[in-house]
C-alpha cells in the first residue's frame, strides 16, 4: 500500500486519484443520507453545473500554469453575460446571433488588457487583475446605470445553458468538453503548450531558449478573459438575464479546483485531467453539503478543511520547494 | 539623524515616502475644492474609514515582507468583528477582557496560518484562501445574522474626537505603529522577516531561523487584523458575518499594501508605506465625488486609477538596459 | 598538537551521484590550508559539509578533539565555524550593516542597536580594508566586487575561530585581493584555522601553509606548502598529465595582432564585432571568430565578458556597434532573434540550474525547447521527430540519462550540462557561445565537453568560450581575448597563453616583454 502511495507521489498523479477518491467517497456518503445521488439524473445535473465551473477553471489554470493569478474572474464574467444581453438587444434579430461572440470578445479584451499589464508593464498578476477587475466593475455600473441588468438573453443562450440538444447530454457539458479538449490539445501536443510549461517553471531559462514569454503569457490572459465571459454568457443563457457579481462564486472555486486537482500554485505543473476532476470534486462538495441540512458555518468550515487536508495529503512534489 | 542617513533612509523607505506623497496630493486637491464643511464629525467619519483599511493593510504587509501572503486576513477581520460584538460588552472589565479575548483569536488565526505555512510546506495564498473559508464559517456560527452589541463608551471614545479635533482612530494608529511596528521592526525577528523575503537561501546560510520568522510573521498578522475588526466594531456598534466585506478587505488591503511601495515579491517595505496606502485608496473615492465626477462613473475611474497606481512602478522599465533583469 | 577543526571518512552521495568519499582534512590554529582540486572534484560539498549547510552521509567532524553534530549554518556559526560562499550570503534589500549583523546584532531593550551595529559594520570594512562602502547603504547597489568584499567583512565580524573560503576572491580587484591577502595572514597570525579554496595556482603559493588536493570526491594528498612542483599539484588534481587533458589544437592561423584578420580562403569571419559599446559596462569592442577557431575570452570576472555574450544574443538594449556573421551585418533584439536560421547564435548561459534548463521539465522537453520551430508543423509538435532528435542528441553527447523523460533536474550537473549544449545543437548554430560551461563538473564530463567543443570548431562553428579557468582557456583555446573593465586589453595565442601573462593581463598589469 505505502509503495502504491509512494510510486503515485512520484508520478505526480497523486492529486488526480486523490481527488478523484473522494469525489467517490462525497458521492458515497451522500448515498447514505439520499438514494437520490447516485442516480444518472443526478450526476448529469451535476455535471452541467460543473461546467460552468470547468470553463472558469480552463481560464484559470492556464494563467496559474505560468506562475500567475488571475483575479479579475468576478466582474470579466459579469461583463461577459451584461455585453452579450447588451448585444442582443442592440442589434435584434439575425443581429443577436453575434451577442454570444461579442460577449466572449469583451472578456478578450480584458484578458489583453491583464496580458499587456502583467507580461509586458510587469506588473504582480494578483494586483494587477485586481485592478482591471475594478474596472470591469465600473464598466458594468456605467452600462447598467448601477441598477440589476435589463437586457434579455438570446434563445441561443438559453439553449446553450440549460438545453441537451444531444443524446440527452447537457449542452454546457458539450461546451466544457470542447473548451476541455482544446486546451488539453494545447498544453500537450503544441509549442505553445510547451512554452507555458516552460514559463511557469522559469522564465528566464524559456526567454534565454529563445522563445516570446511574453506573447506567451499575453494569449494566455486573453484566453482566460475569454473563459470568464464565456462563463458569463452562459450563466445570463441559464437565468435569462445578467445580474450583478455573477462571477463572485467562481473565483475561489476555480482557484481552488485547479490547486486540488495537482497544479502547482506557483506555476509549470499540472494537468487538464486534474483541474478537471478537482472541478467535479469542488461540484459535487459544493451540492452534498447544500443539500444536507447542516448550518451555514459547518459548511464553510468543510469546505475550507477538506482543501488544506488534501493539500497536506499530497506529498512533498506539491509543497514548496527547499 | 543626520542628512547622510536621512539619504540611505530615503532609498530604503522610497515606496512609503511616494505612497505619502501621493496622499498629500490627494489630500490637497481634495481640500481645494471642498473648502467648506470640514467639521469635526466629518473629518472623523473619513479617518476611522481610513484607520479601518490601514490596520488592515498593516495587518497584510506583515506576511508580504516574507515574500508570502495572507488572504484570510479580511475573514480574520470579520471573525474579530463578530466575536467582539458579544465579548467587549458590559462593564468596562468585561469590556477589557471580551478585547483580551478577540486579539488572542486573531493572533491564533494568524498562527495557525504560519503553523500550516511552515510545518505544512504549503504555499500561501492556497492555504489562506481556504483557511479564510474556515475563519468566515466561524463567524457565520457566531453571527448568522447581523447583530449583537459593544461597549458604548469605550466605542464612543475610540472613534471620536479628542482634544484639537484630532480623530482618536488616527491616535489609535499611531500608538499601535509606535508599540506594534516599530518595536517589530526594528527587532531581530523583524528585520529576519525581511531577510527571507529579500533572499531566503541566503537568509538560511546566513543562519537566519526561517521557521520561527515566518510563524512569528503571521501570527502578528493575525493580531493586527483582529485589531482592525475590534475597530469595525466599536464604529457599527454590532456584529455582521458579511463574506463580502471581508473579501473587500482582503482585496483592498493588498491593493493599500502594494501602492505603500512594499514588493509582492518581499524583502522591501514597510507597514507605515500600507498606511499611506490605504488612505489614498480611501480619499480617491471621495475625492471623484468632490469633483462632482457623476456617481456612475465613479468606479471605473476608482478602478483606473487603481490600475495606474500598481503600474507606476512599471516606468522604470523604460531605464531597463539588460532585458534579462526583466526576469525573475 | 590536537589539529582545531578535523573531518575524517566523510562520505555524501547525490542521488547516485559520489560527491564526497571518505573525505578527511585537518587544519591547526594558526595555519592556511588550501584545498585545490578541479570544478567537480568535491570542494564544494566538502565546504557545504564543514558549515553545517550540508549533512554528510558518513564521517566525522571534530573541534578541538571533541566531535560536534552540524545541522545547519545557525549551529556551524555558534561552534565559530564561518565560511565565505561563492554564491553570495546576501540580501540585497538590506544594507550593509544589516547584511552584517544579521545573525547577532548588538541589542538594546531587546531591539537591535542600529548605532553600534553601524560602527561594528565600520570596524568589519575596516579590516579588509573597504572603508568606501557606506555601512548604510544597500547591497543591490554595490557592485559585485564590493559585495564580495561585504561578504568577507561580514565572515570576519563574527570573530570566527575557523574560517572557510571558497573562490572569495574571483570578483576582486588586485588591490582587494591583496587586502584579502593581507588580512588571512594577519586572521592566521592571530591563531584563526583558515581553509581556503581555489584552482589559482598562484594565489596557493602566496597564502598557504598546507595543501590538500582532491579529486573525483576523494581526498589524494596533503603536504606542506612548497614541497611540490606546480606541475606535481596539477597531475595530482588531474590524475594525468597536462597535456593529455586538452584535445590537440589544429596549426595556429592568424596574424601575430591576434585578430586573425590574415585570411587562408578569402572568406569572411563567422563573427565579426566592430567597436561594440553598451552602457558604460562595454567599451570599444573589436572582436571576430573564424569558422574552426576556438576564441577564449579571459580575464577576471565581471568585468564585461558576460555582458558581452549577452550583447550577441540579443538580450540588451542600447547596443551600439556593428556585429556581423559571414560579412552580413545583424541586428538581434531578442533571443528569439538570435536563434533564427538565418543568424545563428547560441548562449549556453552560466548557471544551468536558472538559465539553462527548466529543471522540472523532462530531459527530452529540456533538449527539444529551443529547436521546436524546427520539430512542429503549423505549432502542432511531432512528437516522433521530437523522439528521434532526442535520441540522436543523447547518442552523440553520450549524454547519460536512463529516462529522458524524468526531469532533467536528476542528471548529474556534467549531464544536465550536456542537455543543455544540446538543446541549442540541435539548432545547428553558426555562432556558440559558452559561459563558463565547465563549472561545477566533474572531470570526465569535462574532457567530453573539451572534444565536442574542439570537433564543433573543426565543423565550421565559431565557438566562444568564457572560462574562469586559466588552465581550461590555455587548454582549449586558440587565442584569447582578456577583458578588463569591459574593454579587450590584450589578444594572447599560441606560445603567449600561460597562466602567468592571463593573470597579468586580467589584473591589468604590463607583463614584462
Amino acid at each position: 500500500m505505502t509503495n502504491l502511495i509512494f510510486r503515485l507521489q512520484k508520478s505526480g498523479q497523486m492529486p488526480v486519484v486523490a481527488a478523484a477518491l473522494c469525489s467517490v467517497v462525497l458521492l458515497l456518503l451522500g448515498s447514505l443520507y439520499s438514494s437520490n445521488f447516485l442516480s444518472a439524473d443526478y450526476l448529469l445535473l451535476q455535471l452541467q453545473i460543473a461546467s460552468f465551473l470547468g470553463v472558469v477553471a480552463t481560464g484559470a489554470m492556464l494563467v496559474i500554469l505560468l506562475g500567475g493569478i488571475d483575479l479579475s474572474v468576478p466582474w470579466v464574467v459579469t461583463v461577459g453575460g451584461v455585453m452579450s444581453a447588451a448585444a442582443a438587444g442592440w442589434w435584434g434579430g439575425a443581429g443577436a446571433n453575434f451577442a454570444i461572440p461579442f460577449g466572449i470578445a469583451c472578456g478578450a479584451l480584458f484578458g489583453l488588457v491583464n496580458g499587456i499589464g502583467v507580461a509586458y508593464l510587469r506588473v504582480p498578476s494578483m494586483i494587477f487583475t485586481l485592478g482591471v477587475n475594478a474596472v470591469a466593475q465600473g464598466l458594468v455600473v456605467v452600462r447598467t446605470g448601477g441598477f440589476a441588468p435589463q437586457d434579455r438573453a438570446t434563445p441561443a443562450m438559453h439553449l446553450i445553458a440549460t438545453g441537451r440538444s444531444l443524446l440527452g447530454i447537457p449542452n454546457a457539458l458539450l461546451v466544457w468538453i470542447v473548451i476541455g479538449s482544446a486546451t488539453v490539445f494545447l498544453l500537450h501536443r503544441t509549442m505553445m503548450g510547451r512554452a507555458i510549461y516552460a514559463v511557469g517553471n522559469r522564465e528566464r531559462a524559456a526567454y534565454l531558449s529563445g522563445v516570446d514569454t511574453r506573447r506567451v503569457t499575453l494569449l494566455c490572459f486573453v484566453i482566460a478573459g475569454a473563459c470568464s465571459a464565456a462563463v458569463g454568457v452562459l450563466l445570463t443563457g441559464y437565468s435569462t438575464k445578467a445580474y450583478q457579481a455573477m462571477g463572485e462564486a467562481y473565483l475561489l472555486p476555480a482557484i481552488t479546483a485547479v490547486v486540488l486537482g495537482g497544479t502547482n500554485i506557483m506555476g509549470g505543473r499540472g494537468s487538464y485531467l486534474g483541474t478537471v476532476v478537482g472541478v467535479v470534486l469542488i461540484t459535487l462538495l459544493q451540492s452534498i453539503l447544500s443539500v444536507i441540512q447542516i448550518p451555514d458555518m459547518v459548511r464553510q468550515v468543510i469546505y475550507g478543511g477538506i482543501i488544506i487536508v488534501m493539500l497536506l495529503i499530497y506529498g512533498r512534489g506539491r509543497r514548496m520547494a527547499e | 539623524m543626520n542628512l547622510e542617513e536621512f539619504r540611505f533612509s530615503f532609498r530604503e523607505h522610497r515606496g512609503a515616502f511616494a505612497a505619502a506623497a501621493m496622499f498629500v496630493v490627494i489630500f490637497a486637491l481634495f481640500i481645494a475644492k471642498y473648502q467648506t464643511g470640514w467639521t469635526v464629525p466629518v473629518i472623523t467619519t473619513a479617518a476611522n474609514k481610513g484607520v479601518l483599511l490601514a490596520i488592515v493593510a498593516m495587518a497584510q504587509t506583515l506576511p508580504v515582507l516574507t515574500a508570502g501572503i495572507d488572504l484570510s486576513v479580511g475573514m480574520v477581520f470579520v471573525l474579530a468583528n463578530c466575536l467582539a460584538s458579544h465579548l467587549v460588552v458590559g462593564t468596562p472589565a468585561q469590556a477589557a477582557l471580551g478585547i483580551v479575548v478577540v486579539l488572542a483569536v486573531g493572533t491564533l488565526c494568524g498562527l495557525i496560518n504560519g503553523l500550516i505555512i511552515v510545518y505544512g510546506r504549503l504555499q500561501p495564498i492556497i492555504t489562506t484562501m481556504a483557511t479564510g473559508t474556515i475563519y468566515f464559517g466561524l463567524a457565520l456560527a457566531l453571527r448568522p445574522v447581523p447583530g449583537g452589541g459593544v461597549q458604548e463608551d469605550l466605542a464612543d471614545l475610540l472613534t471620536g474626537a479628542q482634544l484639537g479635533g484630532i480623530p482618536s482612530s488616527v491616535l489609535v494608529l499611531v500608538a499601535i505603529v509606535v508599540l506594534v511596528w516599530m518595536p517589530y521592526r526594528r527587532s531581530t525577528i523583524g528585520r529576519a522577516a525581511l531577510a527571507i523575503g529579500s533572499a531566503e537561501g541566503a537568509a538560511y546560510m546566513s543562519g537566519v531561523p526561517i521557521n520561527r520568522t515566518k510563524v512569528f510573521a503571521y501570527a502578528l498578522s493575525g493580531l493586527l487584523a483582529s485589531l482592525g475588526g475590534l475597530f469595525l466594531t466599536f464604529i457599527t456598534y454590532s456584529g455582521e458575518a458579511s463574506m463580502a466585506l471581508g473579501g473587500s478587505y482582503t482585496l483592498s488591503s493588498i491593493a493599500a499594501v502594494v501602492i505603500g511601495g512594499t514588493s509582492l515579491a518581499g524583502g522591501a517595505g514597510s507597514a507605515i508605506g500600507s498606511i499611506f496606502g490605504s488612505f489614498v485608496l480611501r480619499t480617491i473615492g471621495d475625492l471623484l465625488f468632490v469633483f462632482d465626477l457623476e456617481p456612475l462613473w465613479q468606479p471605473l475611474f476608482q478602478g483606473v486609477i487603481l490600475l495606474v497606481a500598481v503600474s507606476l512602478g512599471s516606468l522604470q522599465l523604460l531605464k531597463l538596459r539588460n532585458r534579462l533583469d526583466m526576469f525573475k | 598538537m590536537i589539529p582545531l577543526f578535523r573531518i575524517q571518512g566523510v562520505s555524501k552521495r547525490y542521488s547516485g551521484v559520489r560527491a564526497l568519499e571518505d573525505a578527511r582534512l585537518e587544519c591547526g590554529r594558526g595555519r592556511i590550508h588550501a584545498v585545490l582540486g578541479e570544478n567537480g572534484a568535491g570542494k564544494s560539498t566538502l565546504i557545504k559539509v564543514m558549515s553545517g549547510v550540508v549533512i554528510p552521509d558518513a564521517g566525522l567532524i571534530e573541534l578541538d578533539g571533541k566531535p560536534i553534530a552540524l545541522n545547519g549554518p545557525a549551529s556551524a556559526s555558534r561552534a565559530g565555524i564561518v565560511s565565505v560562499f561563492q554564491e553570495l550570503s546576501l540580501m540585497p534589500d538590506l544594507s550593509v550593516a544589516d547584511n552584517i549583523g544579521i545573525t547577532n546584532p548588538p541589542r538594546k531593550f531587546g531591539l537591535i542597536d542600529q548605532r553600534a551595529q553601524r560602527r561594528l559594520a565600520e570596524q568589519a570594512l575596516a579590516q579588509v580594508g573597504c572603508e568606501d562602502v557606506h555601512p548604510l547603504a544597500l547591497v543591490r547597489d554595490l557592485p559585485l566586487s564590493r559585495r564580495q568584499m561585504v561578504e568577507i567583512a561580514k565572515a570576519v565580524a563574527r570573530q570566527p575561530k575557523i574560517m572557510i573560503l571558497d573562490e572569495a576572491t574571483s570578483a576582486l580587484t588586485a588591490a582587494d585581493v591583496q587586502r584579502v591577502f593581507t588580512l588571512l595572514k594577519r586572521l592566521r597570525d592571530d591563531g584563526l584555522a583558515i581553509v581556503y579554496i581555489s584552482h589559482r595556482m598562484s594565489e596557493i603559493e602566496e597564502l598557504a601553509d598546507d595543501c590538500s588536493v582532491y579529486r573525483n570526491g576523494r581526498h589524494v594528498s596533503t603536504f606542506t606548502a612548497g614541497t611540490k612542483t606546480p606541475d606535481e599539484i596539477v597531475e595530482m588534481m588531474i590524475g594525468r598529465e597536462v597535456s593529455h587533458a586538452y584535445p590537440p589544437k589544429p596549426a595556429s592561423r592568424g596574424a601575430a595582432d591576434g585578430s586573425g584578420q590574415k585570411v587562408d580562403d578569402g572568406k569572411p569571419p563567422t563573427l565579426d564585432v566592430k567597436h561594440l559599446s553598451w552602457s558604460g559596462r562595454l567599451h570599444d569592442i573589436d572582436l571576430s571568430v573564424r569558422a574552426g577557431e576556438i576564441v577564449g575570452l579571459g580575464g577576471l570576472d565581471g568585468q564585461g565578458q558576460r555582458e558581452f555574450f549577452l550583447a550577441l544574443f540579443g538580450v540588451l538594449r542600447g547596443v551600439s556597434g556593428q556585429i556581423q556573421i559571414n560579412g552580413k551585418t545583424i541586428s538581434v533584439d531578442s533571443p528569439k532573434a538570435a536563434k533564427q536560421p538565418d543568424i545563428g547564435i547560441a548562449l549556453v548561459p552560466e548557471d544551468r540550474k536558472t538559465d539553462g534548463l527548466m529543471l522540472p521539465m523532462s530531459v527530452r522537453d529540456n533538449l527539444t525547447f529551443a529547436a521546436l520551430d524546427h520539430l512542429s508543423r503549423a505549432g502542432v509538435i511531432s512528437f516522433a521527430d521530437e523522439v528521434r532528435a532526442t535520441s540522436d542528441m543523447v547518442d552523440r553527447l553520450k549524454i547519460k540519462a536512463p529516462d529522458v523523460d524524468e526531469a532533467v533536474g536528476t542528471l548529474s550537473g556534467g549531464n544536465q550540462q550536456k542537455v543543455v549544449i544540446a538543446k541549442w545543437l540541435l539548432n545547428a548554430p553558426r555562432v556558440i557561445l559558452l559561459n563558463d560551461p565547465t563549472r561545477g563538473i566533474d572531470v570526465g564530463t569535462k574532457q567530453e565537453i573539451y572534444l565536442l567543443l574542439r570537433k564543433l570548431a573543426d565543423e565550421g562553428v565559431a565557438v566562444l568560450l568564457y572560462s574562469t579557468d586559466y588552465a581550461e582557456l590555455i587548454g582549449c583555446c586558440d587565442r584569447v581575448a582578456v577583458f578588463f573593465d569591459g574593454r579587450i586589453v590584450r589578444w594572447l595565442q599560441g606560445d603567449e597563453m600561460t597562466e602567468h601573462a592571463l593573470v597579468a593581463s586580467a589584473l591589468n598589469i604590463d607583463a614584462p616583454a
